[in-house]
């Protein structure tokens, strides 16, 4: 069988448009380029690591639309109109991190960190039901993402720590976090949209944001 | 570990795929969740010149119950398949499976037809649709078939389409509601391939004697396979440890056991004999529940 083209001299690509971290960002991309590669290359969001590329340590993992999945198992242009967030959303520098953060920080659930943006984001992810967790129900929450160092108990306890700390701040100063990245969706600025704009990955290049 | 240069397509709607499959053929892949081609793609492992991407299709999102069928279109989410409450109703080894498939990333992104369609042995939706007779429906320009899931998964990776056609829904039995349902499988680690899975559906009697029972078996060989001998041997038994577990040591004797690095052929029968009486055992304690209640 041929195709219309020759897919081997084609440069497909597409221009897409989708949020991320609350930022509309239009781009060109070509379709075989994975979500992870464009995170990281396209827009310097750099805490989206790359473990595998083939969808088994989990350190790529994105909340996409909330959720959390594996960024190098999409490609870029499945991203049109929706909402990608990585962990750069959560705070706009070291001396403003968000409770999840802090709480690593205060457990050592980290080593090398090479795990961490993921465990972040999963950790956002689970704990926004308000609900306590054993260390079994963590363990198993955080199966999907492979840590080399830690040997997961100081991250559970991370995990546990910040659940304390986001409902005893659910009424108050840690509640300024949430909502990233479900702002700016018309091109309206919010406080935790200008947040983001001091965020590292996006002192980048000029024109990260483009509006259409 | 980048995927090779394609033709992506994104058709919108039902008819435009199977139009793309159609006219492309051995020369396009589907890509729905992508939670197992994506990984072929960046190793290279596959390089279709035409990427048929179907996320956009609406028409193969429905769940819903169509004559005593639950029927699932290829393209629903697998967490979302797995929070469904009717479905959960309808067909409850589908909920009892769910959670065993892969972690809860690649459930966010894999679909219901993609499992199917890439036919692994050790994949759960696989061995549920060989358990209860479900079916699949494909289709082409030429038209629909409905193929029982025995037939459909043929071996290693392999699938009863032809390559003009597509996976657009699964029809499950609804399962009685005096049935009891149970999935039990074996992996080294929470999230990895099983190394021995097994479904089963079973009903008793006011005796506690089996009037009925499905079993099918992941992992060990090519397919997910129906453990018919087993069925047959427990038929009009009682439902005991000890019989469950001396008619499940059959398991293995219809196929030629799986042997690799992750599992010997003997220690995966032990496995299987393992998985296969405690899916029975819990199947036939269900429905014993249900039948008190
Ligand atoms: S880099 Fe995506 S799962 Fe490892
Ligand atoms: S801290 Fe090093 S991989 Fe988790």
């Amino acid at each position: 069988m041929t195709t219309a083209e020759n897919p081997a001299t084609a440069t497909d690509t597409r221009t897409i448009t989708l949020l991320v971290n609350g930022r509309e960002v239009t781009r060109a991309v070509s379709t075989r380029t994975t979500l992870s590669d464009f995170l990281r290359e396209d827009l310097d969001l750099v805490s989206v690591h790359l473990g595998c590329e083939h969808g088994v340590c989990g350190c790529c993992t994105v909340l996409f639309d909330g959720e959390s999945v594996r960024a190098c198992l999409m490609l870029a242009v499945q991203a049109r109109g929706h909402e990608v967030e990585t962990v750069e959303s959560l705070s706009a520098d070291q001396n403003d991190l968000h409770p999840i953060q802090q709480s690593f920080a205060e457990e050592q659930g980290l080593q090398c960190g090479f795990c961490t943006p993921a465990m972040v984001l999963r950790a956002k992810e689970i704990l926004a039901d308000g609900r306590e967790r054993s260390d079994a129900e963590v363990r198993s929450d955080i199966s999907g993402i492979l840590c080399r160092c830690t040997g997961y108990q100081n991250i559970v306890n991370a995990v546990q720590n910040a659940g304390r700390k986001l409902s005893r701040g659910a009424n108050g100063g840690a509640g300024t976090h949430d909502g990233v990245g479900t702002s700016a969706v018309d091109g309206a600025e919010t406080e935790q949209a200008t947040d983001i704009d001091r965020a590292p990955g996006f002192d980048g290049p000029a024109g990260t944001e483009q509006r259409g | 570990m980048k995927p090779p240069r394609f033709l992506y397509c994104d058709p919108d709607t039902l008819e435009e795929a199977v139009a793309l499959k159609s006219q492309h053929e051995f020369d396009a892949l589907v890509l729905a969740g992508g939670q197992s081609l994506m990984p072929m793609l960046n190793m290279r492992l596959a390089g279709p010149e035409v990427l048929i991407d179907i996320n956009g299709v609406t028409d193969l999102q429905h769940i819903g119950r169509i004559n005593g069928t639950l029927e699932i279109g290829a393209g629903v989410r697998q967490s979302v398949l797995e929070a469904h409450s009717e479905a959960a109703v309808a067909v409850p080894l589908i909920a009892a499976a769910m959670p065993h498939i892969g972690h809860i990333e690649n459930r966010h992104r894999g679909t219901v037809g993609g499992s199917i369609a890439h036919a692994d042995a050790a994949a759960e939706l696989p061995c549920t649709a060989v358990t209860l007779d479900a079916v699949i429906v494909v289709r082409s320009e030429r038209g629909e078939r409905q193929i029982a899931a025995t037939d459909f998964f043929q071996g290693f990776l392999t699938n009863a389409c032809e390559p003009d056609e597509l996976v657009v829904a699964i029809r499950y039995p609804v399962t009685s509601p005096t049935a009891g349902s149970a999935f039990t499988e074996f992996a080294r680690r929470e999230g990895d391939f099983a190394l021995a899975s097994a479904g089963a559906v079973a009903e008793v009697d006011a005796d506690g004697r089996f009037t009925s029972v499905a079993i099918g078996v992941g992992s060990i060989t090519t397919k997910p396979v129906r453990a018919r001998a087993i069925e047959e041997a427990l038929l009009g038994r009682a439902a005991t440890s000890d019989v469950i577990k001396d008619a499940a040591r059959q398991i293995g004797d219809a196929v030629t056991l799986s042997s690799d690095m992750h599992a010997t052929s003997r220690y995966r029968r032990h496995l299987a004999t393992t998985v296969v009486t405690r899916a029975v055992a819990a199947a036939a304690a269900d429905a014993q529940n249900r039948s008190a209640s």
